[in-house]
């Protein structure tokens, strides 16, 4: 860095003031020109359909009819006296914080089990391959695998059977009772490897002196968990955190696949009712109306999360 | 005292061998179960009590998706829309972490948050309008709808972990080139790439993976069979074949497999690019 800088500066000053001149107009325009591919693409299929969502949503009968007529905020309106709009939110809130809990606490679980010293090296690298296998599958083939473990007389049904936990085959995906948990439950081993993985290596970049000045302290392993552990791998979880909950947020594969809502709308979550609306109803601006809501949902979590990158 | 040596070592290390056991349990059970359920025979998949190796092993189920050119027209599919979208995101996504980890300019926080918003932004929100665009352009039912929407999840990504990892490289790399004469162009592209092939590895798995994984835009932006990708292969088979679930589960091995195998390859370099791009990203 120190040779190179001054090497610079000595090349451009060396050169004729006619090259100096276009050199640094071209040298400002570089950057754009490196950036401006993706930013085009970004702003194509990113800006611009967001603003034509929002104004499909001020429409009546946007894309089926040729002529729709504006409908000022009528399909918020219709959307917010739906009753099953309702239900989806809490159903959603439901699946998304329980999602990222659990999420949270078997990551860090098998982080801090893959971190210690105690196991051979060998052991720990095997596992931690193993331990991230679940994130690499797509959702429609979990919810497929679910789907025939936890069919009544699927594999889940006959141990807890034969371990006298229940005495009769529930039906886990098409009961009212049990569907929500089945499919929060299919998307907890979906999802906590990207904690794990985070966590993994946070807990790697916390400094060894901490703990050492704490155990000089006469602190346990519970206090340095909790004072040291924990605060120095706050900003991470708190990132991840706050991804997991916008993504969960959104999930519709693994419902569409499960459960496809039901049974009797036991399981509607957010993104499977704006889909069944636009795709399966035709309401496109309804549907717009509701898929800006999940959008302003999103962005006021996005706010907090980008917030929290630029302190970091 | 000979108590608290026990306490010491030998106990916490038990209990961090049964806490993997159970986590290996957790986590590969059924994966391991989709592997053998594929190679029992349709009768034999809910037999009483079940058995976790099939007791006539059989490859009929992967045989019969070979056989069917529909289904080995879904892996076609995958394997062109994942790798077209992979080669398209890498170019642009290098052009663009140059730019962003070798210059300041204008604008550059802006379009650094504007990326970073992308990845939170609900595909569903942006669904309604493409289906809407693609009937416009009369694009619906063509590769060239998948490839293009597909960008949008991809390119997000895979500028933050490009750039993450070409702010890893001394600046002193491409200087030389510069101070040689030589343009930033060939700097990039004789210097920075490569030296960077672990974060273009790591950033190319992971852009194969979503692009493989997506599951809405193919759902709702293609029709006809010959465009089907993977995922919406294995819904539409759900729900014709009423469950023939030795199929099912062998269609399942044969969908993740070229993840697990990128996966496995490269999973040095992948989660070296995973934990730097979502920790400091």
């Amino acid at each position: 860095m120190n040779h190179s800088a001054p090497a610079l500066v000595a090349a451009q000053v060396k050169a004729p003031g006619k090259r100096r001149l276009r050199y640094s107009t071209l040298r400002k325009l570089v950057p754009y020109f490196y950036v401006s591919p993706a930013t085009l693409l970004l702003v194509l299929l990113m800006l611009f359909p967001m603003v034509m969502v929002f104004k499909y949503s001020l429409m009546d009968g946007a894309i089926m009819k040729k002529d729709a007529a504006f409908a000022g905020v009528q399909n918020y309106l219709t959307i917010f006296e739906n009753p099953v709009f309702w239900q989806s939110v809490g159903q959603t809130m439901y699946f998304t914080i329980m999602s990222v809990v659990f999420h949270f606490i078997i990551g860090l679980a098998f982080a801090l089990l893959l971190n210690t010293n105690r196991v051979d090296p060998l052991i720990r690298s095997i596992l931690r391959v193993l331990f991230i296998l679940p994130w690499l599958f797509t959702a429609v083939i979990i919810a497929i695998i679910w789907r025939l473990l936890l069919d009544p007389n699927g594999v889940v049904n006959s141990v807890l059977m034969a371990l006298h936990i229940i005495n009769f085959k529930v039906e886990w995906f098409s009961s009212t009772r049990t569907a929500i948990h089945a499919l929060t439950f299919a998307n907890i081993w979906a999802g906590y490897p990207l904690y794990m993985v985070s966590l993994l290596a946070g807990l790697q970049g916390i400094s060894k002196e901490l703990y050492e000045a704490a155990g000089i302290d006469g602190a346990n392993e519970l206090e340095k968990f909790w004072y040291i552990t924990i605060p120095q791998l706050m900003p991470i979880i708190i990132s991840i955190a706050l991804l997991d909950f916008i993504w969960t947020m959104q999930v519709f594969p693994l419902v569409w696949m499960t459960t496809g809502g039901g049974p009797i709308y036991s399981t509607e979550v957010l993104s499977t009712f704006t889909y069944k609306l636009a795709f399966s109803q035709y309401e496109f601006s309804l549907a717009s109306a509701s898929a800006m809501i999940i959008l302003i949902i999103s962005m006021s979590v996005t706010y907090f999360y980008i917030k929290h990158q630029q302190r970091r | 005292m000979a108590k608290r040596s026990f306490k010491n070592s030998a106990l916490p290390t038990i209990l961090t061998y049964l806490g993997l056991a159970i986590g290996l349990v957790f986590s590969t059970f059924p994966i391991v179960w989709m592997l053998f359920s594929s190679l029992k025979s349709n009768t034999e998949i809910f037999a009483l009590p079940p058995r976790l190796l099939p007791k006539d092993f059989t490859l009929a189920a992967y045989l019969t998706i070979f056989n069917d050119p529909v289904k080995v027209r879904f892996f076609i599919n995958s394997y062109f829309v994942a790798g077209v979208v992979t080669c398209l995101t890498l170019v642009i996504a290098i052009l663009t972490a140059y730019g962003f980890s070798r210059y300041s300019f204008r604008f550059k926080n802006t379009l650094n948050i504007f990326i970073i918003s992308t990845q939170t932004v609900p595909p569903i929100t942006l669904l309604i309008p493409y289906f809407g665009m693609v009937v416009a352009f009369r694009i619906f039912d063509t590769y060239l709808a998948l490839i293009l929407t597909y960008m949008v999840f991809t390119l997000p990504y895979a500028v933050l972990l490009m750039t993450g990892y070409l702010n890893t490289l001394p600046k002193e790399l491409d200087e030389a080139v510069l101070v040689d004469g030589g343009s930033s162009w060939t700097a990039l592209w004789r210097v920075i790439v490569p030296v960077s092939i672990p974060g273009i590895v790591a950033t190319a798995v992971y852009t194969f993976l979503l692009a493989w994984n997506e599951f809405l835009f193919a759902l709702t932006l293609t029709k006809s069979m010959d465009l089907r990708t993977v995922p919406i292969g294995i819904q539409l088979l759900m729900g014709q074949h009423a469950f023939e679930w030795n199929e099912m589960m062998a269609m399942s091995v044969l969908g993740s497999l070229p993840l697990l195998v990128l996966y496995l390859v490269a999973q040095r370099y992948f989660l070296a690019g995973m934990t730097a791009g979502s920790v400091k990203s």
